[in-house]
């Protein structure tokens, strides 16, 4: 069978622009949650958030691009330029047909089309740019991505809520099995506008607390809720035969195992699709619960969500049968960049044997038989890992990461 | 329209620069009069936010079909400045 391997990463995260200013920054527990600054928030509910620092526009996007992209695009396109720099220049050498795109989005570029909006509300349909026609709409940075680098192959979005960059991983392996040798994947999101609030206070699972490390607490007893953030990450799937002929400078992984569920329908008296999951994607992988190493949780912060998540890992790997984490904590939740971004992580993870922290959880509650690796890296090793990611709606995802020189 | 201001060629590269962005490894302050808006970098909807920004700032109206014909900046300031009828035309 056709193998799938990660070989480039572009990281854009509220506590570090890059891929090595990011991990950086997770392994030593710096948080990137603050107030809002991009909007006026102060009449929300929810008033704290992930905002990626220090990114200027200019510096990564040409000046044709810039009146038709989004800040969620220029974020996509500067991260998706990493990863392929990341991957090997000689990259471009390689079929424009033999290049695709999948990404995950949520709600398109929404900061874009409230602008745009308001022009035609407050001013009038002449002041509505024609860009609009294309610049909000959620397979944007797919497009743009391929436009860019010329990447003509099967190319697509997925929107799964936040489960969004794992399913995206899993289209990207299926075109890789069908044929195409690379695929650009992931997902990076920003949707930090009142338009894009709105809705997130409306799912009820947003916290209002005022103090950033006291605001999103997953597994904790006192968990009220998640923090949004902005950015994700932009990882380049290879097939693995055709990374090693063309010489691809590093292996981060091979994507061994994906698999995605539905939640049942409210009140069905079933249970939830997550362990499910998880346990599709260990046997796609052909492994078992025994062969990883640590799991990167969703953690989703929200009370009936994160026992539900804890009963799924501990009922499959037993009680505090395996490392659990959750780095988000320091990013907060980036809607369908944050499942690329803990796949992103939990590769930078077995590349060099650590699993990062989850911060603000000294104590998680003892009921859930979580082994949750708190306040510091544990330095352990890890050659496999599974990544779990829900979004609302019922949407379930499971990828299993694996060192290749295994 | 009354057509008390002329619109020059500075004022449409100021435009087309906030509209639409300059393409790399193009001069709009060179010699670009007659040089075709496609080769400056322009496509149909860059050209399509151009001119609704023309349309914004002079308060002139510029109808799809004479301004699809204007295809280089001297053609398009042409069009502009007979308030938007192409002259000699119809």
């Amino acid at each position: 069978m056709t193998r799938a391997v990660v070989t480039g990463l572009g990281v854009a995260a509220p506590n570090g622009l890059g891929t090595e200013a990011f991990w950086k920054a997770t392994l030593a527990g710096r948080t990137g949650l603050a107030p809002l600054t991009r909007f006026d928030a102060t009449q929300y509910p929810s008033v704290l958030a992930g905002e990626i620092k220090g990114f200027v526009a200019e510096d990564h996007i040409p000046s044709r691009l810039m009146p038709q992209t989004d800040h969620m695009t220029r974020i996509a396109l500067a991260a998706a330029d990493w990863a392929i720099g990341d991957a090997g220049a000689d990259l471009r050498r390689l079929p424009e047909y033999g290049m695709g795109v999948v990404t995950a989005a949520s709600g398109g570029a929404v900061e874009f089309g409230q602008r745009e909006l308001e022009n035609l509300w407050s001013k009038g349909k002449e002041h509505v740019s024609a860009y609009q026609s294309f610049a909000w709409f959620y397979a944007v940075n797919t497009g743009q991505i391929s436009i860019r680098h010329k990447m003509r192959g099967p190319s697509g979005v997925l929107l799964t809520e936040q489960a969004g960059g794992i399913d995206a991983l899993g289209h990207a392996r299926r075109h890789i099995r069908k044929g195409t040798p690379l695929v650009v994947s992931g997902g990076v999101d920003a949707a930090l506008c009142p338009w894009g609030w709105v809705p997130q206070i409306a799912s009820g699972l947003m916290s209002t607390a005022r103090d950033p490390d006291r605001a999103y607490l997953p597994f904790s007893a006192d968990a009220r809720g998640y923090v949004v953030g902005e950015g994700g990450a932009v990882i380049v799937v290879e097939d693995a035969a055709s990374a090693r002929e063309r010489g691809a400078p590093r292996v981060y992984g091979e994507i061994a195992g994906y698999a995605a569920t539905m939640d049942p329908a409210p009140g069905s008296g079933r249970p939830p699709g997550l362990r499910r999951a998880a346990e599709n994607a260990l046997a796609d992988a052909r492994l078992t619960a025994r062969d990883i190493d640590v799991v990167f949780a969703d953690g989703a912060g929200v009370l009936a969500l994160d026992r539900a998540e804890a009963a799924a890992i501990s009922g499959l790997f037993g009680p505090r049968g395996v490392p659990v984490t959750v780095p988000k904590t320091m990013t907060g939740r980036l809607l369908a960049g944050g499942a690329a971004l803990d796949v992103a992580t939990a590769l930078l993870a077995l590349r060099d044997g650590v699993i990062p922290p989850t911060v603000n959880v000294p104590d998680p509650a003892p009921d859930y038989g979580l082994d949750l690796v708190t306040d510091r890296p544990r330095d352990t090793a890890p050659r496999s890992a599974l990544v779990l990611a829900r979004g609302y709606g019922g949407f379930n995802a499971a990828l299993v990461l694996r060192r290749t020189d295994d | 329209m009354s057509t008390g201001t002329t619109v020059t060629l500075a004022d449409l590269t100021r435009m087309l620069r906030e509209s639409a962005g300059e393409e790399e490894g193009v001069d709009l302050d060179g010699d670009v009069l007659d040089v075709s808006f496609d080769d400056l970098g322009y496509d149909s909807l860059a050209m399509l936010e151009v001119i609704g920004q023309v349309q914004r700032e002079y308060g002139v109206r510029l109808p799809d079909e004479t301004v699809a014909d204007a295809d280089t900046p001297r053609a398009l300031l042409a069009l502009i400045n007979a308030g938007g009828d192409l002259p000699g035309a119809g």
